[in-house]
């Protein structure tokens, strides 16, 4: 294809990107370097028959009209990247000194806001990543093994916690499992304790939120190994059963080895997706015990009246280089694939 | 004979029948069960002292006289104007997906069709737009646009979400141009056409299998957002998920959680059709990227 032609058929997707997606990163960046002008201050000296004595006041006006006139607010290089609620270096390098031990150095660091979005976001991918696989793949097989006339509903069934919108998704679960909902008054019965309630305990609610991940993310790899298993070769199959393979063998030497490829591609899918772990922290109102670097970023947005920009900008760039982390092995593989591709052509 | 033997019934076959039993129960349990209750009262929806409450309505039989109640469809949909973010949604999710794969089949046929270093460098960026989080990128729109005074009306929403959706939607169909022969569009070009031509009257007739499974996946994009539409825009601008978002802050004081009920069974509705009726579709295109890469 011509350049020319290739140019104005590429044109509106690509400004799109570059308006949309790209110069709004480059804004984030701009953004996290700068903070929000302090409110200007007016002193006053007010003199009495005992003395005077200075009061200051928030000058609301000039306040005002100075964030209007500069709404960026005013150059703060690096510093909010290294302030308590980010890296948080000083008070890191405070507790190493103050603390006693390990785990309780750990525990402050944990304190840190940054710190505890960053745990929560990276156990969540790390958990609910290798769970998803091998469930996914355990459903698929057993599935694959159904009569041909189950399986239509069977994979209508499943992909309804994936299609399903995740906001609303984890509603659903969460009501279930509120204290007077038939998940969590049932488990109060079992367990004998009124009291029980999964809202309330931080541990409880990581294993809520995580099975809620895993419930919702379950389907897309068991959908990518069922179409994987629709092209097992059969010849190996037949060979490998008329060694007197086992079915269990067969599963291990056949089968997981030619799902191999797919397995990598559904990891790399759900490190991606999981890291931006986002509504169902929403929907379970988990804040207290669990928040992860996209609530952050969205609290501080929230922030009524007031959205912190600089901040919002500081831990999205953040957030963009863990993505870019995680990204890396997918570009390589992306790159590899493109340059044999291109090689077969020439 | 193989079949004979693949089928037979072991041990393993029986635990795996077993697991997708489980899996089944878990997958919709939690769609019947909210479905059935949206119909009942918060009492029953609600029942710490007895489960089968919601099941049988006792207490929407004692507040209302019948077994099953519209109460809480009522009071979302006419009460608090649920149908006002319905509408909303309706022409955010059609724009959107109409914008998407308009600018979408124009990119993805010439990336198929180019072959040329840049195009390659193209999709690798597309890549990585893909993985960044919709939030990151709604912290630098908010600034610009509240300056430029369009924050909160649908248009804004519109763009940014096809822009969002682009990266998805140029792999997708990208792909699925590459599997159509080169030779379609280039015999035409010999015949005198030009290359839009070409475009248009060889490859737009054939293209529709892959444009309606592409569409389906920027629908549900635009239909599940809520991190873009919650943040940008305003509350009488507010499509379905925010506003269902939003039910929940009001909604639990005045203890009418069942318009939140009753509003999330509504929006999930559409979902389920949609799988219903396209579900072959909906696989193919979940598996499109993995079996091929």
């Amino acid at each position: 294809m011509k350049d020319r032609t290739f140019f104005w058929f590429i044109l509106p997707t690509l400004s799109a990107m570059i308006l949309f997606i790209a110069l709004p990163i480059v804004s984030v960046f701009v953004q996290s370097l700068h903070i929000q002008h302090e409110q200007v201050l007016v002193v006053s000296e007010s003199c009495g028959p005992f003395g005077c004595e200075e009061t200051s006041a928030v000058d609301q006006e000039a306040t005002r009209a100075l964030r209007e006139a500069q709404p960026l607010g005013k150059f703060n290089g690096l510093r909010t990247y290294i302030n308590r609620s980010h890296l948080a270096f000083a008070e890191i390098a405070e507790e190493w000194r103050a603390a006693d031990s390990l785990g309780t150095f750990l525990a402050r660091v944990y304190n840190l806001p940054f710190y505890k979005a960053l745990a929560f976001t990276l156990t969540y991918t790390a958990v609910v990543t290798p769970f998803v696989l091998a469930l996914g793949l355990a459903v698929a097989v057993g599935v694959n093994s159904l009569p041909k006339l189950l399986k239509g509903p069977t994979i209508f069934v499943s992909l309804l916690p994936m299609i399903v919108t995740p906001l609303v998704g984890s509603l659903i679960l969460f009501w279930m499992v509120d204290g007077d909902g038939v998940i969590g008054a049932t488990l109060q019965r079992v367990f004998d304790d009124p009291s029980l309630s999964l809202k309330a305990s931080p541990t409880l609610t990581w294993i809520m939120l995580m099975v809620y991940g895993i419930w919702h993310s379950l389907p897309f790899s068991f959908i990518v190994f069922y179409a994987g298993l629709q092209t097992v070769p059969k010849d190996t199959m037949e060979a490998a059963m008329i060694d007197g393979a086992t079915t269990w063998q067969r599963l291990r030497f056949v089968t997981i080895p030619h799902l191999a490829p797919l397995a990598t591609f559904v990891t790399l899918m759900q490190l991606m997706d999981n890291f931006r772990v986002f509504e169902p922290i929403i929907s379970f109102q988990a804040q207290a015990h669990a928040t992860s670097l996209s609530v952050v970023i969205f609290n501080d947005l929230r922030e009524s009246g007031n959205p912190l920009y600089g901040s919002a900008g500081a831990t999205s760039m953040m957030t963009i280089i863990g993505v870019a982390i995680l990204l890396t092995p997918v570009l390589i593989r992306t790159w590899k694939a493109g340059r044999a591709s291109a090689a077969k052509a020439h | 004979m193989t079949t004979k033997a693949l089928s037979r019934t072991t041990p393993l076959t029986v635990i795996s029948f077993a697991l997708v039993a489980a899996w089944l129960v878990i997958a919709a349990f939690p769609f019947l069960w909210t479905l059935w209750g949206s119909f009942k009262v918060q009492a029953d929806f609600f029942s710490k002292a007895d489960w089968t409450n919601a099941l049988r309505g006792v207490e929407t039989l004692r507040e209302t006289g019948s077994a099953f109640t519209g109460q809480g469809y009522y009071g979302a949909w006419v009460q608090e104007d649920f149908w006002r973010a319905v509408l909303n949604t309706g022409i955010v999710v059609f724009f959107t997906v109409i914008i998407s794969l308009t600018f979408g089949t124009l990119g993805g046929y010439a990336l198929a069709r180019s072959g040329k270093r840049y195009a390659f460098w193209i999709l690798m960026a597309a890549l990585v737009f893909r993985a960044m989080p919709h939030i990151t990128l709604v912290s630098g729109y908010l600034l610009p646009f509240f300056e430029w005074n369009v924050w909160g009306i649908l248009p804004t929403t519109i763009v940014v979400l096809v822009a969002i959706n682009q990266p998805f939607t140029l792999w997708m169909l990208h792909s699925f141009f590459l599997n159509i022969p080169k030779d379609m569009d280039e015999s035409a070009m010999v015949d005198g056409c030009t290359r839009f031509q070409a475009f248009r009257h060889v490859i737009i007739p054939v293209m529709w299998p892959g444009v309606i499974t592409t569409g389906l996946f920027s629908f549900l994009l635009a239909y599940n957002d809520f991190a873009v539409t919650s943040m940008l825009l305003s509350e009488q601008n507010q499509t379905m998920i925010p506003a269902i978002a939003s039910f929940l802050g009001s909604t639990q004081v005045e203890g009418n959680v069942m318009f939140a009920v009753a509003a999330v069974v509504s929006a999930t509705a559409p979902l389920f059709v949609l799988v219903m009726v396209f579900q072959r579709q909906i696989v193919s295109g979940l598996t499109a990227g993995a079996v091929k890469g």
